[in-house]
């Protein structure tokens, strides 16, 4: 499903040079360099404030860096349909049914009129809400939202997703299926980049593990090494439950 | 109309109300024409104004620019307008040597309807501007993600605010209606071409006929109570229906 992507040069990798974002004076993200590629599931983990959400954003285009540079491989066009999404920790749903929060998305992404609502169902029965086409969407549970928050971005076939924290506020169960939901993403060929304060999420869903800490990268390794011997004092302290979540 | 006769105030008010509800139950045909001409002249200037109102307010809440802030002030200001000030300027505006003159329309009601209109739009805008702002807050970042930008914004904010326009609607026609001094300098309180509720009523009180302002003065609550209670009701019917 991830459809004509093969035609023009994909959107990954992404670099970020010299990247730093600050806010009266606080440096919260301070001159990362960083570069994505595809494939890998990234997660990104720290503790409280070390800036992970702003990266995300500033990686999404929802911040614009106080200096450096945000560059991806084939930069998107503005206007043009989106080929990255990103899911919230609190999805936001129009006051719609969750078959029109679909068909909304699809809608100002350039989807022809009658393909939309083939392919809306076909990602709402993806994420296991078909049932609930014609209810309206800020009536579902925390967790059906984010599942259809996640419809919603998968619907779009981006070739990156990023998620911020998007089990925080759910129950172990709501979470599973959250986590099926990307996981299943991942095998479709969208590369995943998360934030999470989970850190059992963190090893089931990371191939690789970032660790920012005071707005810098302080350690990136594959999640297994990363758990098993972390390199930096930090990160070791984490991992323990020392450092603030 | 029938005038009432000397005696006590107390007898003389009672009596009077009496005679308005009789003209009220029955339907009396001046009183009915200056009900419908009323309401159809200040549902024109909600129309207008609304049309003009919801495209400014929104667009003010999803942008940015240099005097947005300033603007934004006046326009609150502009909340307070009073309504005899607006029936000067636009009779000044509508008057045989004003620039709008040529258009012949004053003393008749689409002078009322451009009066009524301008109290109106800085209702209607300032409202929206506020509702659509604080919504604005919570929609931005997820619909910057999905691209959607500018105009489709303001669009897609107004759409989902919908029950909160209603309300807000319904608000700008309560002042349209209610309001006498625009009215009454534009329009001229003509018998039978421009007289509506608020000029009738007060005309006929300063004449001593209390019947037809008593009775008017009861259909204006009534049209005012029945706005207010709908609006009520299908914010709350709305909001517990689509959250």
């Amino acid at each position: 499903m991830q459809m004509q992507a093969q035609a023009r040069p994909p959107l990954l990798p992404l670099h970020l040079e010299r990247v730093s974002f600050v806010v009266g004076g606080r440096r919260i993200i301070d001159a990362i360099d960083l570069r994505l590629d595809a494939g890998v599931r990234t997660v990104v983990i720290g503790p409280n404030g070390a800036g992970k959400s702003v990266l995300l954003r500033l990686c999404h285009g929802l911040l614009r860096p106080t200096s450096g540079v945000v560059r991806w491989n084939a930069p998107e066009v503005p206007g043009a349909p989106r080929r990255q999404a990103m899911v919230f920790q609190r999805p936001m749903m129009l006051r719609r049914t969750v078959l029109a929060n679909l068909l909304y998305a699809l809608d100002v992404n350039g989807v022809p009129h009658g393909e939309r609502e083939l392919r809306a169902y076909e990602y709402l029965r993806r994420v296991g809400l078909d049932a609930f086409a014609h209810r309206p969407a800020r009536v579902l549970s925390g967790g059906e939202q984010q599942r259809l928050a996640l419809a919603r971005a998968w619907a779009l076939a981006p070739e990156v997703l990023f998620l911020d924290e998007p089990t925080a506020s759910l129950d172990p169960g709501a979470t599973h299926e959250i986590e099926a939901i990307v996981q299943a993403m991942h095998e479709a060929g969208t590369k995943i980049v998360m934030v999470t304060h989970n850190l059992g999420q963190s090893r089931r869903l990371g191939d690789e593990i970032l660790f920012i800490h005071r707005g810098r990268v302080a350690e990136r390794a594959p999640a297994d090494t990363f758990f098993r011997q972390p390199a930096s004092p930090e990160a070791a302290r984490f991992i323990q439950g020392e450092l603030p979540w | 109309m029938g005038p009432t006769t000397g005696g006590e105030p107390v007898n003389d008010l009672s009596a009077a109300f009496a005679e308005a509800l009789a003209l009220v139950s029955t339907g009396n045909a001046e009183l009915v024409h200056i009900v419908l001409l009323s309401v159809a002249v200040s549902v024109s200037a909600v129309a207008i104004g609304a049309a003009l109102g919801l495209p400014l307010g929104a667009a003010l809440a999803v942008s940015r620019f240099p005097g947005r802030k300033s603007l934004i002030v006046v326009l609150n200001a502009l909340l307070g307008l009073p309504s005899v000030v607006v029936g000067l300027v636009v009779y000044l505006l509508l008057s045989r040597a004003g620039p709008l003159g040529p258009l012949g329309i004053l003393f008749t009601p689409p002078a009322m309807v451009v009066a009524q209109m301008v109290l109106v739009v800085p209702i209607v805008a300032a409202l929206t501007r506020q509702a659509a702002e604080d919504a604005w807050s919570e929609y931005r970042e997820q619909l910057q993600s999905l691209g959607v930008r500018g105009f489709r914004a303001a669009l897609t904010l107004l759409y989902d605010l919908r029950f909160s326009l209603v309300t807000i609607l319904l608000a700008a026609f309560g002042r349209a209606i209610a309001e006498v001094g625009a009215v009454m300098i534009v329009g001229g309180n003509i018998d039978g071409v421009t007289r509506v509720m608020t000029t009738a009523i007060a005309l006929e009180t300063s004449k001593g006929d209390l019947p037809l302002a008593l009775g008017l003065g009861m259909v204006l609550l009534v049209i005012v109570l029945i706005l207010n209670s709908t609006a009520y009701v299908f914010k709350e019917t709305a909001q517990r229906r689509f959250g």
